[in-house]
């Protein structure tokens, strides 16, 4: 067997949690908060471990005899510009968070474009990709739905007929979002199942 | 308490369904329908073990408030058996991430499979990466693996933004295979559209069973169908009742 002492770990924790969610058993209860607060602990140590194998990687890049990328050295400068400034101002300073955000708003927004234009171009491009019928209700509902909500249909709301029109084609996505976030959940809750009972093990290395 | 005992009820039944679906007897793996973009996929993993190229899985960033989500655990299982799949490959399997947990939970299935392989000299954490811990970070830190790493199949499973469309057009650009999927709405759409192969709703939840990844994972897929249909009922049932003014 993988890791079996990780497994029984995983395993008690998990059900002792799942439990504790459940059942009003009064000891259930402080085990489960302390155990996710625990988690919370971990996966804040699993992020600065992960970050700093990211620094490692491209500390790598930079140094690789071959095919080196230079453009590493634009995230390790900015890492640890931040993480100086971070440290002598703290994270909560007006100061600090305005540099930051003035950067890096600026950067998703333009990134935000370029989004836009990808979308375009691939709408454009699902039709050489796939012919189905599927493509044409896709594109049809992207239309209905960018008119609908582009307020274009404001001037006749008062007209009883297109109100309905409009609430009952309002109504579509959030029942076909419903119907996948459904599916979705019940995929999650198997998911966790199968963690729970050992079969799922990621942790086994 | 009505609420947590029918809660817990469906976490009995559903484990109680799984473990029946998985016993040889029923031949849960006679179950699936065939999906094309799973054809598509093995062929893809076929050729990048043949040409020497390399498969990249990403599997998501993580959810605020959650510290693991279902989909980064189905990007995690994915990665495992297409590892174990492409081991015999000149250029293993690289897993990015846009999460710690996740980043350090790919290094481990990696590790695991070179170490099932005997093989565990082979294993190099940098394969297992965190590329940004924000969505766009995440995204745009990953673009350079479509064109420098000579990735020929991407894998894109896990909670992602529609800012995942960008890796999805910088994987085209290059002519590699992607097949996509997503816990997110928005992704989803976004996918949609960009990827080549993408799978909507819960297909995501499939492809370990696709990837013959185990009997079990056929079985979680049958106890996901019998409960789909218990949840049409359940709305079926309560819309009929509201219709007749009962309750």
């Amino acid at each position: 067997m993988r890791a079996p002492i990780s497994t029984a770990i995983a395993i008690s924790v998990g059900v002792i949690v799942l439990l504790g969610y459940f059942l009003p058993v009064p000891l259930l209860i402080p085990l489960r908060e302390l155990f996710v607060s625990w988690a919370v602990i971990l996966a804040g140590v699993a992020g600065l471990v992960a970050i700093l194998n990211m620094l490692g990687i491209h500390w790598q890049k930079l140094n690789t005899p071959r095919n080196r990328d230079y453009y590493s050295i634009f995230l390790l400068l900015a890492f640890i510009l931040t993480l100086f400034a971070g440290l002598l101002l703290q994270p909560s300073d007006p100061g600090f968070q305005k540099i930051v955000t003035h950067i890096q708003v600026p950067i998703e927004a333009s990134l935000m474009g370029v989004l836009t234009v990808s979308l375009t171009y691939a709408s454009i491009r699902m039709f050489q990709r796939r012919t189905g019928w599927m493509a044409i209700l896709f594109t049809a509902s992207a239309m209905v739905f960018l008119i609908v909500g582009s307020g274009l249909l404001t001037v006749g709301h008062d007209l009883p007929l297109l109100k309905g029109l409009l609430a009952a084609i309002n109504t579509l996505p959030v029942a076909g979002a419903r119907g996948i976030l459904l599916g979705i959940a019940l995929g999650s809750l198997i998911t966790g199942l199968r963690i729970l009972m050992g079969a799922d093990r990621p942790y086994s290395g | 308490m009505l609420v947590s005992i029918l809660a817990f009820a469906l976490v009995l039944i559903s484990a109680g369904l799984i473990f029946i679906f998985a016993l040889p007897q029923t031949g849960s793996h006679r179950f699936l329908r065939p999906i094309h973009a799973f054809d598509h996929l093995r062929q893809a993993i076929g050729l990048a073990v043949e040409n020497g190229t390399r498969i990249h899985l990403t599997i998501g960033k993580a959810i605020p408030s959650q510290t693991i989500n279902a989909a980064g655990l189905v990007g995690l299982t994915s990665l495992e058996r297409i590892a174990q799949v492409s081991s015999s490959s000149d250029r293993p399997p690289l897993a990015t991430s846009g999460d710690g947990t996740l980043a350090i939970l790919s290094q481990d299935t990696l590790r695991a499979v070179h170490r099932m392989a005997n093989s565990l000299e082979l294993h190099d954490p940098a394969r297992g990466r965190l590329t940004g811990i924000t969505p766009f970070s995440y995204v745009v830190g990953a673009l350079p693996i479509a064109d420098s790493e000579n990735v020929s199949t991407h894998i894109l499973v896990g909670n992602f933004g529609p800012e995942i469309a960008l890796l999805v057009e910088a994987a085209d650009n290059e002519n590699a295979f992607t097949l996509a999927s997503s816990d997110s709405l928005p992704a989803q759409a976004a996918l949609y559209a960009s990827a080549q192969e993408p799978l909507i709703g819960e297909e995501l939840f499939a492809i370990p069973a696709y990837l013959n990844a185990g009997r079990i994972y056929t079985a979680s897929l049958r106890t996901q169908d019998v409960l789909r249909w218990g949840v049409i009922v359940v709305i079926i049932t309560g819309a009929v009742l509201k219709f007749m003014g009962i309750g």
